[in-house]
């Protein structure tokens, strides 16, 4: 497969991935700032979800204070941030249409049919008169295009790459979300006294789980009451979690290992490497060594193995 | 002045006397036509705009913006009433166009080793050698099956006679890189979608198997030294305005879709990179002008094309299809001549009219042209895509002074033609169906034969009494139907019984 090609695949699948996980963030932050709450704690969401995505400063630059509104605009249709849906959904259309033919009609279809339409959303402010039903739409197209891919295309190197887009992405995205989540209530993290701070802390665990649909999951495998320290395991170490960073490690392997070149040896070994670490760690090693750091280094790991797949596989070698 | 119609015996037409003014070949559709309910047209269209949109079969427009100025895709409007041709017609413009593509091969052949036909003095030197579009890098280069137009649009259009009735005419050939194919393929699929008992009346003749020529052809053009020929479709790129193509035309073979960049020439081979290593290409059916097909010998500062190609297609290690140089026999300066080449060359009579043309270099002509400027259509020798012509009858009194000018300060620069009435056929258009005029391209394959689907483009000038048809003009597509009779359909059943029969020759031995 032509390396040109390959790159497009992965950053096809790369800001697909994105876009649904931007979604589900603002979802989950729309839905708890109905809640009441402080102003503080309001705007910590907010303030939470732009350093999530390394966008404060230019958000800033743009729109100075933080207001929910404002962030929401700027997370969901300007297209000045390459982060937003809208970007993003342009951005997978504009890959998709550059290779759309080691594409299957129906990927193409799909994809160009999301674009037209979150055009359209943002023009008519379908997203205004209803956030909610729009981030759900943007979380049904992700779905839509994830099951045509897998339900259409010829399981060859054209669906690994992809694959391994998504995988990166959704590796980097959830290990963000952990962080900026568990960083908002670094300074009471254990055992908070006061009622009031312990409901809010059930709403904002909750919340997490919710914007990677892992509630449910959260209660069916631990059936019990929600605990910081499980929401910390559920997302980074169980790997029959589809959001984890142990599951999204593990596919990353095996995609990894689809498309191994005679260059790719180094790279293959770091990935591995990583996913070992997520098999064989324990979440109170984890914590007791900090939270922070630990996602903190493990996110520039996941960029480590993006840039060496770039390298390996989509940038054309040099004659 | 006359006028033909392709659906109606005369124009205008009156709904009262339905039936008596329809051609034969128009009889079953104009009576399903008239059993419609009166929105259906309508509908239909904003069907078919959907699905196009969905599809994205789409086409840029230079220098154009969006309404919302994002960016510059256009649907090519599509015309939901098909333009209809009997069997008969067909049979004849298909000899026809074999004949005169074989033809305009053996002048490129011919122009580019020996050049007998100079030395008969047929077409004056300097018409060749000064021609910008002569590329003296060709000269004594062999290609395979000494064929460099393997694909090849021909422009035919319908004029009445002095009986008023229709005579198809060449307007041009395509030899460089004719577009428009995808649509052709689109246009009938869509009529499927949307009027399947339409076909299920006609017997139209399929044409969904060009993908299948294409690709043959252009492995039957492949460097003899390779036995599994590795095609490749050459693309400036996604913003390029027939890019959809692109992508269509290889897809639909199953090959790469390249870009100059995923190119490189080492040790006199062609090479694309991949993601396990380079891969050796042999045949590159391009999609990007002689111009910026190598650096090296052509425009320095084109990205598109890859340094050092033209060395390797010279040496015969990769084919390039078309071939390159073959800008020099579709020239409009070149275009007078053809019948005289297929005389030259096959000995036989021009089975297709030639538009009468007058040649702004020869002295009277150019007389002629200064003094009838208002009555015929002036065109660069050089022009493409509808730009640098002058329609005189359509044209304002300042626009033929202008174009005199411009024709007197460099003769040889132009031709003209008299202002034929093109032929027209019914379009649904704002104000209902109403005639438009429109021609025909059809696609004329050449690898180790010629081959061909039956009919092609045909292209309508959306604007009321327009004569412009290209797409960058404001003109639309029709599906075009080849309407098979007994002795048509007979002779394509028995060629695909033949083509099995020799597949079950072949895996016996």
């Amino acid at each position: 497969m032509l390396s040109r090609t390959a790159d497009h695949l992965f950053w096809m699948n790369r800001y697909t991935e994105r876009a649904e996980n931007t979604a589900r963030l603002l979802d989950v932050n729309y839905q708890t700032s109905l809640l009441p709450q402080s102003d503080a704690v309001a705007l910590s969401g907010w303030q939470g979800l732009l350093s999530i995505s390394e966008l404060m400063f230019s958000y800033k630059e743009k729109h100075g204070e933080i207001n929910a509104r404002k962030v929401m605009d700027f997370m969901v249709k300007d297209e000045s941030n390459p982060s937003s849906i809208l970007s993003c959904l342009t951005a997978a259309r504009e890959n998709a249409r550059a290779v759309r033919g080691a594409l299957t009609t129906e990927v193409w279809e799909t994809l160009n049919q999301t674009w037209l339409e979150v055009k359209r959303k943002v023009k008519d402010r379908e997203f205004e008169d209803d956030p909610a039903q729009f981030f759900d739409w943007v979380k049904f197209r992700s779905h839509l295009s994830r099951g045509v891919t897998v339900g259409t295309m010829l399981m060859d190197e054209a669906l690994h790459f992809m694959r391994l887009g998504t995988f990166l992405e959704r590796a980097d995205n959830t290990a963000r979300l952990v962080d900026v989540k568990f960083h908002a209530v670094e300074s009471d993290f254990y055992g908070t006294v006061n009622v009031k701070d312990q409901e809010y802390d059930f709403y904002h665990w909750s919340a997490i789980l919710r914007s990677v649909s892992g509630f449910e999951v959260y209660r069916k495998v631990y059936r019990d009451v929600i605990k910081p320290e499980r929401v910390a395991e559920l997302l980074i170490l169980r790997p029959d979690m589809p959001r984890s960073l142990h599951s999204s490690l593990n596919e990353v392997v095996s995609n990894l290992k689809m498309v191994a070149n005679d260059q790719s040896t180094e790279t293959q070994r770091r990935a591995g490497k990583l996913r070992s670490e997520l098999e064989y760690g324990r979440i109170d090693e984890i914590l007791a060594t900090g939270l922070h750091a630990y996602l903190t280094q493990f996110l520039d790991r996941v960029n480590d193995l993006g840039a060496h797949i770039s390298r390996d596989f989509l940038i054309p070698t040099p004659v | 002045m006359q006028k033909f119609d392709e659906m109606y015996t005369q124009l205008p037409y009156e709904f009262f006397t339905h039936g008596a003014q329809i051609r034969d070949h128009y009889k079953i559709y104009d009576e399903w036509l008239a059993r419609q309910p009166g929105d259906m047209m309508a509908k239909r269209r904003e069907e078919a705009e959907m699905i196009f949109r969905r599809v994205g079969i789409t086409f840029a427009v230079y220098g154009d913006k969006d309404e919302d100025g994002a960016g510059t895709e256009r649907l090519i409007p599509f015309d939901l009433i098909p333009r209809i041709v009997p069997a008969n017609e067909w049979r004849t413009l298909e000899a026809g166009l074999a004949q005169r593509v074989n033809a305009l091969n053996r002048f490129l052949h011919d122009i580019y080793h020996e050049q007998e036909i100079l030395k008969a003095g047929l077409i004056p030197r300097e018409q060749i050698e000064k021609n910008a579009q002569f590329r003296p890098q060709m000269m004594g280069v062999d290609v395979p099956n000494q064929v460099y137009s393997q694909i090849s649009g021909i422009d035919m259009v319908r004029a009445p006679d002095a009986q008023g009735k229709g005579e198809y005419y060449v307007l041009e050939d395509n030899l460089r890189v004719p577009s428009g194919v995808s649509y052709m393929l689109e246009d009938r699929k869509m009529m499927m979608r949307l009027f399947p008992d339409l076909f299920s009346m006609h017997r139209v003749a399929p044409i969904a198997h060009y993908p299948d020529l294409l690709l043959e052809t252009l492995r039957e053009s492949s460097p003899a030294t390779t036995a599994e020929p590795t095609v490749v479709v050459l693309t400036p790129g996604m913003y390029n305005s027939a890019y959809f193509e692109h992508a269509f035309l290889a897809q639909q073979m199953g090959v790469e879709l390249v870009e100059g960049q995923d190119l490189f020439c080492k040790d006199n081979f062609c090479y694309m990179r991949t993601t396990r290593g380079p891969q050796r290409v042999d045949v590159i059916y391009r999609r990007v002008d002689d111009d910026f097909l190598d650096p090296t010998v052509f425009r320095p500062k084109s990205t598109l094309g890859c340094a050092g190609l033209l060395d390797v297609y010279k040496a015969g290690h990769v084919s390039i299809c078309n071939g390159v140089g073959t800008g020099v026999a579709d020239d409009k300066s070149i275009y007078p001549y053809v019948p005289k080449m297929i005389e030259f060359y096959l000995g036989e009579k021009p089975i297709l009219n030639n538009v009468p043309t007058y040649m702004c270099r020869n002295k009277d002509d150019l007389g002629y042209v200064l003094a009838n400027m208002k009555d015929l259509v002036v065109k660069e020798v050089h022009g493409a895509g509808g730009y640098g012509m002058l329609v005189g009858p359509a044209a304002t009194k300042a626009e033929v002074e202008d174009f005199k000018k411009a024709v007197a300060a460099n003769p040889s620069g132009y031709i003209a033609q008299p202002t034929l009435s093109l032929s027209s056929c019914p379009t649904f258009v704002e104000s209902g169906i109403a005639p438009r005029h429109i021609d025909l391209r059809p696609y004329v394959l050449s690898g180790k034969t010629v081959q061909m689907v039956p009919g092609g483009l045909t292209r309508v000038a959306l604007k009321e009494g327009s004569l412009v048809v290209n797409s960058s003009q404001g003109g639309g597509t029709k599906d075009t139907w080849i309407l098979e009779d007994d002795r048509s359909a007979a002779a394509r059943a028995a060629q695909s019984q033949s083509q099995t029969q020799t597949s079950v020759d072949t895996s016996a031995t």
